[in-house]
């Protein structure tokens, strides 16, 4: 600690940056559970801002940098078994729901995400949700799915799956289901249709209007 | 002549509407337990090129399509290469051919390849499927995906596709060890009580 306090005076305009978002972490852990593990991280946040001072990191930047850890933070993930998921996958309201399997790491499940996301905001009126559900490991929870999850403001429902034995599971949500992701579920009350592939918005748009009437 | 140009056109259309749905399920689904699997003439890491005819005396093939980019592949690195240990001597080998597009996917080049199965000592071959050519007539969807075949007068026979477990996350943690059972039941003479099993997996990239 008193180090990295050395190392930070070391530039006079860091310092104040510096004391400035020490403040800030201070105000902010009379309301943390985690006390050690936040100071920390600004700690870390700030030296590293004070390293790269010559760049002159503005210290709005800065604060946002706390914030976005504070989210992490703060970011509630519902985590379920197949078992706590299963109620996703049935409905006896007039809702279509469109469930997207996907994992950060999985290459066209990133690039297919956003069609989801427009989906489900310019299909709201017509009834229609969008539930991502992430196949992520649970070990990528904090440092990867968090942070994916906030840096892209992700709007439609998210869902962690954790159910490590697959095989159960897979053919419930269809026998058709291979296991390869992206895979995407639609369906309402009277019509279920699954779909091992990757889409575009309007392939996606034109799957989804055969459910509305 | 108006009603044969009609009927000729109309008879056009019911052809090429045939002629193309005909066309799409020409497209193999890829194997059932019980079809006869093809060989194949593929590239290895070690430059050679090899075949399921090469193994005389194997009983039968672990072939696994697997790659070094997707997670839950990795994660069974270590596994893939105990049940190559397990075995091999046994007679049943392990196979692994990487599916993927390394233009898409440049992790999974032959370089890379060569670099992964180096680091953490793989001691079967891991080929190339060049032009992806065998992987969608085994019908693999994902890596890890794995075909357990039995060498017979008629061919090798497909006896078992899936999962190699039931947990991905964790090895210690598995209950059922799918591909060992297999194996275990196909060295025994007996019948494989779980032919055919999921997990998910990475899409094979093309």
């Amino acid at each position: 600690m008193i180090q990295i306090y050395k190392a930070a005076t070391k530039h006079q305009t860091c310092v104040k940056d510096f004391l400035k978002i020490l403040s800030i972490a201070i105000f902010k852990i009379h309301k943390k559970e985690n006390m050690r593990l936040f100071l920390n991280i600004i700690i870390a946040v700030s030296l590293f801002s004070c390293i790269e001072s010559k760049k002159e990191k503005p210290l709005d930047e800065m604060i946002n940098m706390v914030h976005e850890v504070n989210e992490v933070n703060d970011f509630k993930l519902e985590i379920y078994d197949f078992d706590g998921i299963e109620k996703f996958f049935k409905t006896e309201n007039d809702k279509t729901y469109v469930i997207n399997f996907w994992a950060t790491w999985c290459g066209p499940c990133i690039k297919e995400l956003p069609h989801f996301e427009v989906l489900n905001e310019e299909y709201k009126s017509k009834n229609v949700e969008v539930i991502l559900v992430s196949l992520d490991f649970p070990k990528a929870y904090e440092k990867k799915l968090k942070p994916f999850i906030i840096k892209h403001k992700l709007n439609s429902k998210i869902i962690a799956l954790n159910d490590t034995n697959s095989n159960s599971w897979i053919p419930k949500v269809s026998e058709a289901w291979s296991g390869a992701i992206p895979a995407t579920l639609i369906f309402n009350k009277d019509k279920r249709q699954f779909y091992e592939r990757t889409f575009n918005y309007n392939e996606l748009i034109n799957e989804v209007e055969q459910f509305l009437n | 002549m108006k009603k044969t140009i009609k009927l000729i056109s109309v008879l056009t259309v019911v052809l090429l509407i045939s002629a193309f749905s005909i066309q799409k399920s020409v497209v193999s689904p890829g194997y059932e337990v019980g079809d006869i699997a093809t060989d194949f003439k593929l590239e290895n890491i070690d430059g050679t090129m090899v075949s399921l005819s090469d193994y005389k005396e194997a009983k039968g093939f672990i072939v696994i399509f697997t790659c070094n980019t997707c997670p839950y592949a990795v994660a069974y690195e270590d596994r893939v290469e105990a049940l190559n240990k397990r075995y091999a001597d046994k007679g049943y080998p392990v196979i692994a051919i990487m599916p993927n597009n390394p233009k898409v996917k440049p992790g999974d080049k032959m370089e890379a390849m060569k670099a992964r199965a180096k680091a953490k000592g793989f001691t079967f071959p891991y080929l190339m499927d060049e032009g992806q050519k065998i992987y969608p007539q085994y019908g693999a969807k994902k890596t890890p995906h794995v075909y357990i075949l039995q060498k017979t007068k008629k061919g090798n026979v497909v006896k078992y596709i899936g999962a190699i477990d039931d947990n991905y996350q964790d090895a210690k943690a598995v209950n059922q060890k799918y591909v060992e059972d297999a194996v275990d039941a196909l060295l025994e003479g007996k019948e494989i009580k779980e032919t055919h099993t999921r997990a998910i997996g990475c899409s094979i990239k093309v």
